[in-house]
C-alpha cells in the first residue's frame, strides 16, 4: 500500500513566465483591495475608528489643500531622485546602500557654499555651482567604495553602509564647526537674505526642484536604456562572465556607473539643502537613501515605475501623518497601516511571478 | 512589459485616489477645519518632537490637555502635529496649521526655532511660541514668544534629596572606597544631554542642591548628545557608576539612566549600590529602589497663561517663565530609598525659594577657577558673546533677562567628561 503512495506536496508553486500585464494589473488590484480591507479591520477593532474616515485623512494629508499637495510633490520628487540615484548601480548588482551618505556630503558642500557665498554670488550663478559641487561631492563619495569593488572585488554594500558613517561624523563636525551658539544645529543658512535658495518660479516655490528631478529621471532612463553605457552596466549586472566574453571593460563600467550612482545622489542632498530645508544636520537625508533602496527595487530599477511608486509611499507617509494628527492615533499605528498596505503590494509580486497549484485529490484508495 | 506595468500601477493609483476624494465629497465628518455652531472659540496648532512615549513631549501633552479643559476650549479647536523632526517639516507643520486656521502655534522643541520663526515671518498674524526657545527677544518679530520654565529650582530641589541620602550613605557607612576621589570628595555622576547652556544651568543647580546638604562632594557630567536616547543614556549612566558615581542624576529625557542604574544594584555589579535623581516624570515604576525623585516641569501652567491670553486677545510675554512661586516646577513623588527627613528638607528648600530668602546660584556657594566670583556675563541675545550682567546682589540671575537658561560658567567640582 505505502508503495503505490507517491508523495506529492500539497502545494506546488510553479515559476510563471507567461502573465499578461491584465492579469498583472488585476493581482496588483485585488492587493490593494485586500489592504485596504485589513487595514479597515485593524482600523475598526484594533483602533475603534471609522475606517473611512481614517481613509480620507489620509488623503487629505497629501492632498487636503495646495500647500499639503505641493509638499506631498516636493518630497515624492526627492525620494524619486534618490531611487533614480540607485538605478545605474543597482542594475549592475552593485549594491549601493550608500546613497544616505552620499545625500549628506551632496547637502554638506551645498551649505558649505551657501554659507561662504550665499551673499556674494548672483542666485543662478551659484545654484549651478552648487549643483556641479553637490554632483562632483557625491561622486568622490562613491568613488572609493567603487574602486574598491572593481580592482578587488569588495563586499560594496558593507563599504558604502561604512562610508554613512564617515560622512555623518564628518557632517556633525561642520555642524559644531559653524554653529556658533553651540545649540548643535546651524539653523536656517541665510534666513534673511535667502543667499543660495531656490527661487520661485511660475510663484511656486518648489518648481526648481521639481524640473531637476524630471531632467534627471529622463536622463537616466535614456542612459540606461538607450545607451551603449547603459546596455553594457545591465550586461554585467546578468553575468560579469558573459560581459568579460563581450569584451567590456568590466572596471571601468563599475566605477563609471557608480560614480553616476554617487552624483546624482549628491544632486539630491543639494535640491534638500538649497531647495527645501536651508540647513544642514545628520538628519538631512532622513533615511530616504534606505528608503530609496525599496522604491527601486519595487520598480525593478526603472526610472518611470519609480515615479509613481516613490509617490505612492510619500503618499501613505503623509496620509500617516495626518492621521495620527486627526485622530491622536499614535504614529506607530498609523506606521501599521501603511505597512499592511505595502506588505500586500509587495506581496503581490509573488503572485504575479509564481502560480500555485494544489495538490489534487487522491483518485486511488489508498485510506 | 515594464512601461506597461507603470502605466497600470499609475491607472491604479489615479483610480484610488479619485476613489478616496470623490468619498471625501460627500461627507466631511475629519474636517479639522471647519467651525460648529457657536463654536468662535481660535483654533491652536501644537508641533511635538515626539508623541505620548516619549516623558518631555508627554508632559507637554498632559499640560495642553489640563489647561484646555479648565479653559473649556473644545479637543476641535487643539490641532496636534506629532513626532515633528527638528527640520523643514516644523516649517511644513507651522504653515499647515496656520492655513487650518490656527491663530496660535506652539512647538516644543528647540531645534524648532528657526523653523518657526521663518513662519512666523511670513505669518504677522498668527502668534509663534517655540518652547524651550532663545532668540524670540532678539528676532525682532513681535509675534514670535519663547517659554521656559524655571526647573533649575527643582533641579536644585532635586540635588537636595540626592544630598540627604548622600548623608545618610555617609553616616551608616556605606560609601566604599570607589565612591571617593583622590582629593577625598564622593564622586557624584550626571547623564546630560547636549553642552548648552540649559544643561550646565541643570547640572549646576543640582550640584549646588546636594552640596547644600552634604559639602564633600565632585561631579562628572557625561554627555548622549541626544534629548532622547535610551540606550545612549543607559551605557553613560553604567560608565558614570563604574567611576564610582553613587547618585546618577540626568538631563536627558529617556528612563535609561534609572533603568541601568537599578538593574546594576541588583546585580551588585559594581560592589556599591547607586541612586538616580530622574528628569520630566517619576522614575519610581522602572527604579523602584534606585529612584529618588525626579524634577519636573508642570508645562500647564505655561498654556493655560498662553491659551488665556488667546481667548482674551492678549499678546503674549516675549519670554514667559515660571518657578516655584507659580507653581509651573515640582520634584516627582519620593522614592523609597530617600533618607528620613527628606520631605521636611524639601518642603522647607521650596518655602525659602519661594521666599526668596534662598537663591539657587548664591555666589557664596561655588567658586569658579578658585576665586569667588564678582562679575559674571550671561549670553542673554543669544548670539555668544556673554554681555548681560547677571550677577547681582550676590547671586546669578537666571532666567530674568530672558526664559531660557543662559547660566553657562563651569564651576569648580563639576568636571565634563566628554
Amino acid at each position: 500500500m505505502e508503495n503505490n503512495n507517491i508523495k506529492e506536496p500539497l502545494i506546488r508553486i510553479k515559476k510563471n513566465d507567461d502573465v499578461t500585464p491584465v492579469q498583472k494589473a488585476i493581482v496588483i488590484a485585488l492587493a490593494i483591495i485586500a489592504s485596504l480591507i485589513v487595514s479597515a479591520l485593524f482600523i475598526y477593532f484594533v483602533t475603534k475608528l471609522d475606517p473611512i474616515s481614517v481613509y480620507i485623512s489620509m488623503f487629505k494629508g497629501a492632498f487636503g489643500t495646495a500647500r499639503r499637495t505641493w509638499i506631498t510633490i516636493r518630497d515624492s520628487a526627492l525620494l524619486l531622485l534618490i531611487s533614480v540615484s540607485l538605478a545605474p548601480a543597482f542594475r549592475m548588482r552593485f549594491w549601493n546602500c550608500g546613497a544616505e551618505g552620499q545625500i549628506l556630503i551632496g547637502g554638506l558642500s551645498t551649505a558649505a557654499i551657501m554659507i561662504y557665498f550665499g551673499d556674494k554670488v548672483p542666485t543662478f550663478l551659484l545654484i549651478a555651482i552648487m549643483f556641479v559641487v553637490s554632483a562632483i561631492c557625491g561622486a568622490l563619495w562613491s568613488f572609493l567604495p567603487a574602486v574598491f569593488k572593481a580592482k578587488y572585488n569588495t563586499n560594496e554594500t558593507l563599504f558604502t553602509l561604512m562610508m554613512n558613517y564617515v560622512a555623518i561624523q564628518i557632517v556633525e563636525f561642520f555642524v559644531d564647526f559653524w554653529d556658533k551658539k553651540q545649540s548643535h544645529s546651524v539653523g536656517i543658512i541665510n534666513m534673511n537674505t535667502e543667499g543660495g535658495w531656490f527661487p520661485k518660479i511660475f510663484n511656486q516655490q518648489y518648481t526648481l526642484n521639481v524640473l531637476i528631478v524630471l531632467a534627471i529621471t529622463v536622463f537616466v532612463y535614456i542612459y540606461m536604456r538607450y545607451t551603449k553605457h547603459g546596455y553594457e552596466a545591465a550586461v554585467v549586472g546578468e553575468s560579469v562572465a558573459t560581459a568579460k566574453y563581450a569584451g567590456i571593460n568590466v572596471p571601468r563600467v563599475i566605477r563609471n556607473n557608480v560614480l553616476i550612482s554617487g552624483a546624482i545622489a549628491g544632486i539630491a542632498g543639494f535640491v534638500e539643502v538649497s531647495g527645501i530645508s536651508h540647513t544642514i544636520s545628520k538628519v538631512t537625508a532622513g533615511g530616504r537613501g534606505f528608503t530609496g533602496i525599496i522604491v527601486c527595487w519595487l520598480a525593478k530599477f526603472n526610472p518611470i515605475a519609480m515615479v509613481f511608486i516613490s509617490s505612492f509611499i510619500v503618499f501613505l507617509s503623509k496620509g500617516a501623518s495626518q492621521i495620527a494628527s486627526d485622530f491622536g492615533l499614535n504614529e506607530y499605528a498609523s506606521n501599521i497601516i501603511t505597512g499592511i498596505i505595502l506588505f500586500f503590494i509587495l506581496s503581490s509580486e509573488f503572485f504575479n511571478n509564481y502560480s500555485i497549484s494544489f495538490r489534487k485529490k487522491n483518485k486511488g484508495g489508498n485510506r | 512589459m515594464k512601461k506597461l506595468i507603470a502605466l497600470l500601477l499609475a491607472l491604479l493609483m489615479v483610480f484610488t485616489l479619485v476613489g478616496c476624494s470623490s468619498n471625501s465629497g460627500n461627507d466631511k465628518p475629519a474636517e479639522t477645519g471647519t467651525d460648529t455652531e457657536g463654536n468662535t472659540m481660535p483654533k491652536i496648532g501644537i508641533i511635538l518632537v515626539g508623541d505620548e512615549n516619549e516623558g518631555y513631549t508627554y508632559a507637554h501633552m498632559l499640560g495642553i490637555r489640563d489647561a484646555a479643559a479648565k479653559l473649556n476650549i473644545p479637543d476641535e479647536n487643539i490641532i496636534w502635529k506629532y513626532n515633528v523632526p527638528e527640520d523643514q517639516t516644523c516649517y511644513d507643520m507651522a504653515v499647515d496649521l496656520v492655513e487650518n486656521g490656527a491663530t496660535l502655534v506652539i512647538s516644543n522643541s528647540y531645534g524648532h526655532q528657526s523653523f518657526m520663526q521663518k513662519a512666523a515671518s511670513e505669518y504677522p498674524d498668527v502668534t509663534f511660541v517655540s518652547d524651550t526657545g532663545d532668540t524670540a527677544a532678539v528676532s525682532g518679530l513681535p509675534n514670535l514668544k519663547n517659554a521656559f520654565t524655571q526647573v533649575y529650582e527643582s533641579r536644585f530641589v532635586s540635588g537636595i534629596v540626592a544630598g540627604m541620602k548622600l548623608k545618610e550613605l555617609d553616616e551608616s557607612g556605606a560609601l566604599v572606597p570607589a565612591n571617593y576621589a583622590e582629593d577625598g570628595t564622593v564622586k557624584i555622576g550626571y547623564v546630560g544631554a547636549f553642552p548648552y547652556a540649559e544643561v550646565v544651568s541643570g547640572y549646576t543647580a543640582f550640584f549646588l542642591g546636594i552640596k547644600s546638604v552634604y559639602e564633600n562632594i565632585s561631579m562628572q557630567v557625561e554627555y548622549t548628545n541626544s534629548w532622547f536616547d535610551l540606550t545612549a543614556e543607559a551605557t553613560v549612566a553604567d560608565d558614570l557608576m563604574s567611576r564610582g558615581c553613587v547618585i546618577i542624576g540626568q538631563h536627558a529625557d529617556s528612563t535609561g539612566a534609572p533603568s541601568q542604574v537599578e538593574k546594576n544594584d541588583a546585580e551588585n555589579k559594581y560592589g556599591f549600590n547607586a541612586y538616580s535623581v530622574g528628569y520630566n516624570v517619576s522614575m519610581l515604576d522602572v527604579a523602584p529602589n534606585a529612584a529618588l525623585t525626579s524634577s519636573s516641569n508642570i508645562w500647564e501652567r505655561f498654556y493655560e497663561y498662553a491659551f488665556t491670553c488667546l481667548l482674551n486677545g492678549e499678546d503674549l510675554k516675549t519670554d514667559w517663565t515660571g518657578g516655584y512661586n507659580d507653581g509651573a516646577v515640582e520634584i516627582t513623588e519620593l522614592g523609597k530609598a530617600c533618607a528620613p527627613g527628606t520631605q521636611e528638607a524639601v518642603d522647607n528648600a521650596i518655602a525659602a525659594i519661594k521666599a526668596g530668602t534662598l537663591h539657587v546660584f548664591d555666589a557664596s556657594t561655588f567658586t569658579i577657577e578658585g576665586q569667588a566670583p564678582t562679575s559674571m556675563l550671561g549670553d542673554v541675545d543669544a548670539d555668544f558673546t556673554p554681555e548681560t550682567e547677571c550677577l547681582i546682589d550676590g547671586y546669578f540671575h537666571e532666567s530674568e533677562f530672558r526664559s531660557a537658561p543662559y547660566f553657562a560658567s563651569r564651576i569648580d567640582g563639576i568636571t565634563e567628561l566628554n
